[in-house]
């Protein structure tokens, strides 16, 4: 199993890659079994895309561009799944609408 | 001793006080590395399970928040350092606190305010399993308990049983936070603001919530007065009930319309239409909190409020997002966002997501008396732009004969531009005056700020001469004129409001009554 897949994605989301739609990228992340990573420049460091509490640490806002890579069973297809996410604006808007 | 705040809540308390910001119950130690292991697993393993028991009872943000916690809990990245601690012999909790306190500290150096903000979450988490590892485990404020700290969690509040009484008094905190809200809806009474200087946290304590205030080991005579005002509360209440369902006369005999403000479509489902003359104010903003709303959504939303109000009049805001209501994936970031890209302004340049809401408004209209208006309307451009895209989604459902109707278009008076020179709206079907950011505008004053809440007040002549001027506008030219802000349903503005010329208020569901009896004084 050598297969690897590496994408990068604008985020566009208000916010960035954080608290609600960590969760969303975190959980979708963890359906594949292929090791996936994510880093918010080309050199690294990378951070497991499985883990929210790593995820939270790469601290990527709005603009930036989200480097995305994997590697085993389902790689391309884990990859191409959490650009479509990013791209979606984690099919949100997420934290709160308050009223007032 | 006495420290006054800012009514978040009206109502009055006595009871016990519970510090906030107490460390949680001491932790036994395990006899070994094996047994605090095991603690640790334990207290988030409880943690975890009561968050997701109040994940199903909450709803919207609050539920958010709450998945947010319950993610980081469960990724072992998190404890993954305190369990290596552990085994070199720290204790379950002093090595949990080190671990989630270095993550505390890696959020408070970041540059960005949003990053910064999550330390709070961070925090929440660390207290909530450092509260479940306490001996007796269990975190239940005592009934009846008055909450005083420098700040509440939403999941305190949320798990708290408020059956007994009890209030919040907070240092800081605002009125505009989430809690705040949960507590109004509650009746539960809240203080907020109350500053740095701390009573002594034991014994009772008398909370004010109507005036906003705090009494320290009362005494006798302290306490005498304080029931007095309570018992007066609460019979203002009762006495408010009976006039709940009779419509709202002044004293003068002047008929006064009444409706109610609403957020969700399913606040409707605990008030009886009987009681109100309609919906003032329905926001749409919960739409737009989880997902942008589809089509469907939203016209199931607007629909089920206008068959619940029959042939009272529902007055629908189109999305007022941006200021203090961010929607991620379609407001901006900006430095001084209340002054920026919101309400019809983020309409107009986002008319993709516009057009979708301007189609289920119009084809919901069929099913009851609906009114349209625009927030945050500065010129009278913007109202012609708006109502332009209305009258051309008109014709769209016509050509493809889906059934519709255009409602009447009105605006919000919240921009002084508008209050100032009305002249240029003379074509608008109805004015809706927003007194919460028409008075934070005029004086400058942010009203989730606690150290200018003195300025933000509706009854500074300057506020009271325009709202004043809008309504002489509106009788000269037959232009409707109602008022929806908080304002509308505070008492000790009741008079003001009507003396500056208002016959039409819409207020909180909770303060229907209340909003009555106050005009029944009221010699206009």
């Amino acid at each position: 199993m050598s297969a690897s897949a590496e994408a990068t994605v604008l985020i566009t989301h208000a916010v960035g890659l954080h608290a609600r739609p960590s969760v969303k990228f975190t959980k979708l992340a963890k359906t594949f079994a292929a090791e996936v990573e994510v880093a918010v420049a080309a050199n690294g460091p990378w951070f497991d895309a499985k883990s929210i509490v790593k995820v939270m640490a790469a601290k990527a806002p709005k603009g930036t561009l989200l480097h995305i890579r994997a590697r085993g069973d389902g790689a391309s297809k884990a990859v191409e799944a959490l650009v479509g996410l990013v791209q979606r604006d984690f099919d949100e808007g997420a934290d709160h609408a308050r009223s007032a | 001793m006495r420290i006054d705040g800012i009514p978040a809540s009206p109502g009055y308390a006595e009871g016990p006080l519970f510090d906030l910001d107490q460390p949680p119950a001491a932790y036994q130690g395990k006899a070994n590395a094996t047994e605090e292991r095991a603690a640790l697993e334990a207290a988030i393993g409880k943690a975890v399970s009561r968050l997701a028991a109040l994940v199903d009872a909450a709803d919207g943000d609050a539920a958010g928040i709450l998945e947010f916690h319950i993610a980081m809990l469960e990724d072992d990245a998190l404890s993954g350092p305190a369990f290596a601690s552990i085994g070199s012999g720290q204790p379950a909790d002093a090595a949990w606190r080190a671990a989630l306190d270095s993550e505390v500290a890696g959020y408070e150096a970041s540059d960005q305010d949003y990053f910064r903000a999550r330390a709070a979450d961070l925090r929440d988490i660390r207290d909530q399993v450092l509260r479940a590892m306490g001996e007796d485990g269990e975190v239940a404020t005592p009934q009846g308990a008055i909450l005083y700290g420098e700040d509440i969690a939403p999941t305190r509040f949320l798990e708290t049983d408020w059956s007994e009484g009890g209030g919040i008094a907070l240092k800081r905190g605002s009125t505009a936070s989430h809690v705040a809200m949960l507590a109004r809806s509650r009746g539960v009474p809240m203080v907020v603001g109350l500053g740095a200087t701390a009573g002594p946290l034991t014994g009772n304590a008398l909370l004010d919530a109507e005036h906003g205030a705090i009494v320290f080991s009362p005494s006798p005579a302290e306490v005498e007065t304080f029931r007095q005002s309570a018992s007066s509360f609460a019979d203002r209440q009762g006495a408010a009930r009976t006039f709940l369902t009779e419509p709202a006369v002044t004293k003068a005999g002047t008929a006064v319309r009444v409706q109610v403000n609403i957020a969700y479509p399913s606040d409707v489902d605990g008030i009886d239409i009987a009681t109100c003359d309609g919906v003032g104010l329905m926001r749409t903003e919960f739409l737009f909190g989880k997902t942008l709303p589809d089509e469907e959504t939203q016209y199931h939303a607007y629909r089920k409020v206008l068959e619940w109000a029959g042939d009272k009049p529902v007055t629908i805001r189109t999305v007022d997002a941006g200021g203090d209501k961010p929607v991620p994936g379609f407001t901006v970031e900006e430095t001084n966002p209340f002054l920026g890209l919101r309400g019809i302004r983020l309409s107009l340049a986002r008319r993709d997501i516009f057009r979708v809401q301007i189609r289920a408004l119009l084809r919901a209209a069929i099913h009851g008396n609906l009114k349209v208006m625009f927030p945050m309307i500065a010129t009278s451009d913007e109202y012609s732009q708006a109502a332009a895209l209305f009258v051309e989604a008109q014709g769209a459902l016509a050509a493809r004969g889906v059934a519709h109707r255009l409602p009447p278009l009105g605006i919000m008076v919240e921009v002084p531009s508008v209050a100032l020179a009305p002249e240029a709206f003379a074509d608008v079907a109805f004015f809706s005056i927003g007194s919460n950011d028409l008075t934070q505008y005029v004086m400058a004053a942010a009203r989730d700020n606690a150290a200018v809440a003195h300025l933000n007040s509706v009854r500074h002549p300057a506020v009271l001469r325009l709202i004043a001027a809008v309504a002489a506008f509106g009788r000269d030219k037959g232009i409707p004129v109602s008022l929806c802000g908080d304002a509308g349903g505070d008492p000790a503005a009741i008079p003001a409001l009507l003396e500056a010329g208002l016959r039409d208020l819409s207020v909180a569901p909770a303060q229907l009554a209340m909003a009555k009896a106050a005009i029944a004084d009221v010699a206009v």
